[in-house]
């Protein structure tokens, strides 16, 4: 484990102060709209959840946290880019 | 030591670009078709394309000792237009019999439409009809997971379809499962921004083993790493796994699934076409 540590710590540190510069950003670009609005956000802040957790298999529970999990075809292409997160919203 | 990028879009890259993999060991590239981040509007366009992945890569490759390897189709982003897919995939068959042809890829799913399903269907029946070996492209970021399950439960409606003829690529820690307990060959593809870093690459081969897991650097024209392959040997090396660990999933693996395809070869290394045929 101290091994682990000592190879991969700075650069996960770096890492987390990215995704607080980046929520900071976030909040002062908001124009009295909350980023927590956002479907990404949304998605972001329950995979921050299960950053702070316990959970044996984050990375796993992450990945899905962002995933479209249906699987029903879209019946008309929406658009050519994936956003990053699932909108469940979004109509198929 | 020398490996095989499994997955380069070499139309994109400089002349530079080869001679940076050549020298840091990349002996052979296998380019798949794909989206050039527009629209093609006629099988024409397609045709002039699939002249420069079956003539003029393979000359540039050669020029630095690498061999150039390819795959055909109609990318997933284009494959909305019903008859342009039909046009196109009426023409693919006279290049199948080119030296550097593979098969039939990268075909797949982008944002899982009833269009792109369709599409990817009509190319798996071609390379099944044509004896083809497939890869296949799974789709970015939140269409992953959906992506490749709709994916394999589509492909294992076909058939004679040998699942160790079929590299699923782009897999990532939520797809890697399902792509490897169906059979198939599968991809670890190195992005700065998306899909896998070389040090989530490492922990996927210690979690999952080697078998059947190749890496690449998927470079194209978007941000990405033609050298990215190295960049993982680097990682594994850092945590201290043997040589031949590293060659299995860098170059073993890659070599035992193109052999399959009867064309793939490798004089300088020894290493000559086998009599396999993709679907017999």
């Amino acid at each position: 484990m101290k091994q682990v540590m000592q190879e991969y710590f700075i650069e996960n540190r770096t890492r987390v102060v990215e995704i607080a510069a980046f929520l900071d950003r976030l909040e002062r670009a908001s124009d009295g709209v909350s980023p927590a609005e956002d479907f990404r956000m949304a998605a972001l802040q329950r995979a921050l959840t299960v950053l702070a957790s316990n959970d044996p298999d984050k990375l796993g529970q992450i990945q899905l946290i962002f995933s479209d999990p249906t699987t029903e075809p879209k019946q008309v292409l929406d658009s050519k880019s994936a956003a990053g997160a699932w909108n469940p919203m979004a109509v198929n | 030591m020398n490996y095989i990028e499994m997955h380069g879009h070499m139309v994109s890259r400089t002349t530079d670009d080869y001679n940076e993999m050549a020298m840091a060991g990349c002996v052979a590239i296998s380019e798949p078709a794909f989206w050039a981040g527009w629209d093609r509007k006629s099988a024409d366009a397609f045709e002039g394309y699939f002249r420069q992945l079956t003539e003029f890569e393979p000359t540039r490759a050669a020029q630095v000792g690498i061999r150039h390897m390819t795959w055909l189709c109609l990318n997933p982003k284009e494959s909305e237009d019903r008859e342009l897919t039909a046009e196109v995939l009426r023409r693919i068959p006279k290049f199948l019999n080119g030296p550097n042809v593979l098969g039939i890829g990268e075909i797949g799913m982008n944002r899982v439409t009833v269009n792109e399903i369709a599409g990817f269907n009509d190319h798996v029946k071609l390379a099944l009809e044509y004896r083809q070996m497939i890869l296949i492209h799974t789709p970015h970021l939140e269409d992953k997971y959906k992506g490749t399950r709709v994916t394999i439960e589509n492909l294992l409606k076909h058939p004679g379809l040998d699942p160790k003829k079929v590299l699923i690529d782009h897999a990532e820690e939520h797809t890697i499962g399902l792509i490897l307990e169906n059979g198939f060959y599968t991809g670890l593809t190195l992005y700065p921004n998306t899909k896998v870093s070389p040090a989530r690459a490492a922990d996927i081969v210690e979690k999952y083993g080697p078998e059947r897991i190749t890496i690449s650097s998927a470079c194209d024209w978007g941000p990405s790493v033609p050298k990215a392959v190295p960049h993982f040997m680097l990682e594994m090396r850092r945590r201290g796994h043997s040589e031949s660990l590293i060659k299995k999933v860098v170059f073993d693996n890659p070599l035992e699934f193109l052999l399959q395809s009867g064309k793939f070869e490798l004089p300088r290394l020894g290493i000559h076409a086998a009599a396999g045929v993709a679907h017999k």
